[in-house]
């Protein structure tokens, strides 16, 4: 009873916190929009009443139009002999669109709203998980399963309510792409797939807009602009596309949280300087950034290219991109989706639930993990062996002295009695293993389908997802 | 011919995961120099150990992966025909789409 009660109360704190926790967001969200407009106010009755210095056609007698509170706020910028008020002023007329709010967007996007960027606006069609906040910093634990474009904005105001922040909640694809990017100066690549990126190419072709690309994996990230005064486009570098085997995604390979974060601040900072005009574009140049070894490269990369099917004699026509099949061109989806392959029938696999019955009753069996060493050490099933997909055949000695030990502890000497189960993280690879087990007269091995995530899903709520 | 080859952006998992190789190539049989085309040959000869269709398709590399001789993209030096010389520096690196 008493444990009963407890549960109770847990579950009624909690209810009362994440309420808390709303109010606490709406309340600030709120507060952001209301201290906009009250700047808003403020600055009019400035420019109105207190800067009579200010000429009718906005410039001050100062040859420029910064207020006093853009001269404070923007200070140390213009304290910059190469940068100035002519620099802050080119980039207050700008405006910058930014695709993916995630680990490259989210140090992109604050700089933007910090240093004074006229309009900012952010594609996402993505919400906010916890695995996210390791590397995405613009979101925090309030905005988790909120939309990703909402925190990020509210993040952004916060910092600064003079910059108009605007909010596209949608993936982008080519019914929308040319809509959304012609309204600004300057694109931000800031995605995690390849069908995206050409997507994104093509569109900043199609409409003469300066594009900065960012990409980070693991422990290291790329980093170009594209498009920028004759220079080369994504597509003169990569006319086709590599195979879907080499596309890794974080979700599978990894990634240290600042990596990406190193590249993003590196595309605001050559977003500002297209926006301000200072400086010299990293164009017909790619930056590579190796975090282990400390080493960042920038290597010469080749022009435009002629022969371009998208900036080329022959490019792409606004007809012809909206009829573009980009996930057919990558043959990977726009909007990042595990894979899930069905490579066996159903009498060679069980369910999670299934695998739970057997052990409950006792039924005797070996129960081979798939996943690779470092996955294995971060969780894995009780009594489970680690065998590595890729090492697999070579350690078939290892599958059959297993079920043979299993067969002799539970007296079953005839030898047919004991299972052999394959499990992985998603239940893709393990389909694989079990193939190659049918394959070496391991018949009867079957696989968990949906793998650890589906045990973590249908059977014990507490097991460790990553 | 003393050679500098680097693999990055996950190429590197092909060859037992080491990024760097000081290696020293013959010159192939009857020729006088060595070109990109006979090291790309060689490299998946001696350094690939596995999936060899995840760096070369057909006799050149595979599409997304950035080739750069000297820090400089090899289609400014004639890809398979540039010549290389004593310790050049090579470097294989496959795209990113990550963020």
């Amino acid at each position: 009873m008493e444990s009963n009660g407890g549960a109770d109360e847990s579950s009624r704190l909690l209810h009362e916190l994440q309420s808390l926790k709303d109010s606490k967001r709406d309340i600030e969200a709120r507060i952001s929009v209301i201290e906009a407009q009250l700047q808003q106010i403020q600055s009019n009755q400035h420019s109105n009443n207190e800067s009579p210095a200010v000429s009718s056609n906005g410039v001050s007698e100062f040859g420029h139009d910064l207020t006093p509170d853009m001269i404070y706020r923007y200070s140390r910028q213009l304290l910059l002999p190469s940068f100035g008020v002519q620099g802050q002023s080119n980039l207050l007329k700008s405006s910058i669109l930014v695709i993916g709010a995630g680990g490259l967007g989210s140090p992109a996007l604050l700089y933007l709203a910090a240093c004074g960027v006229g309009k900012l606006g952010m594609v996402d069609h993505d919400v906010v998980e916890l695995n996210n906040l390791h590397r995405q910093i613009i979101h925090g634990e309030a905005y988790i399963g909120k939309s990703k474009v909402e925190s990020a904005a509210a993040a952004c105001r916060s910092i600064n309510s003079t910059t108009e922040i605007v909010e596209h909640k949608e993936a982008l694809r080519t019914s929308n792409a040319i809509e959304i990017v012609s309204k600004y100066d300057i694109v931000i690549d800031a995605t995690d797939n390849a069908p995206s990126r050409y997507l994104i190419s093509d569109c900043c072709v199609l409409l003469g807009k300066p594009l900065v690309s960012g990409a980070a994996l693991g422990l290291e990230g790329q980093l170009a602009v594209y498009n920028y005064n004759g220079g080369p486009c994504y597509r003169c570098l990569f006319p086709t596309p590599p195979p879907t085997t080499a596309c890794q995604r974080c979700s599978d390979s990894g990634v240290l949280g600042v990596v990406p974060g190193v590249i993003g601040c590196l595309q605001a900072l050559e977003a500002i300087k297209l926006a301000s005009l200072v400086g010299e574009p990293l164009s017909g140049r790619m930056l590579l950034f190796d975090a282990l070894s400390a080493k960042v490269r920038i290597v010469k990369i080749r022009g435009r290219s002629l022969q371009c099917e998208a900036c080329g004699e022959n490019g792409l026509t606004q007809q012809q991109f909206q009829q573009f099949d980009y996930e057919k061109f990558t043959q990977s989806p726009l909007a990042v989706a595990p894979l899930k392959l069905k490579l066996l029938t159903s009498d060679s696999r069980i369910s999670s639930k299934e695998y739970d019955e057997l052990i409950k009753k006792g039924s005797p069996h070996v129960l081979i993990d798939v996943r690779p060493s470092h996955h294995y050490k971060i969780t894995s099933l009780p009594k489970s062996i680690n065998i590595p997909l890729a090492s697999l055949e070579s350690r078939i000695p290892e599958v059959s002295s297993e079920l043979k030990s299993v067969q002799e502890s539970n007296g079953t000497l005839n030898g047919s009695d004991a299972g052999l189960y394959v499990v992985c993280r998603r239940g893709n690879d393990s389909q694989r293993a079990v193939q190659l087990l049918h394959k070496l007269g391991f018949t009867y091995a079957k696989d968990i389908v949906g793998g650890l995530e589906s045990w973590a899903r249908e059977v014990d709520p507490k097991f460790p997802t990553y | 011919m003393q050679l500098t080859l680097e693999f990055g952006g996950g190429l590197e998992l092909l060859c037992d995961s080491v990024k760097v190789h000081s290696v020293d190539v013959d010159l192939p049989a009857e020729e006088k120099k060595l070109t990109m085309k006979h090291l790309l040959a060689w490299v998946r000869n001696n350094l690939i150990k596995e999936r060899p269709e995840m760096f070369m398709k057909g006799d050149t590399v595979r599409p997304g992966v950035l080739v750069l001789v000297n820090d400089c993209d090899w289609e400014l030096s004639g890809q398979l025909d540039t010549t290389l010389e004593n310790k050049d520096v090579v470097v294989f690196i496959s795209t990113l789409h990550g963020g």
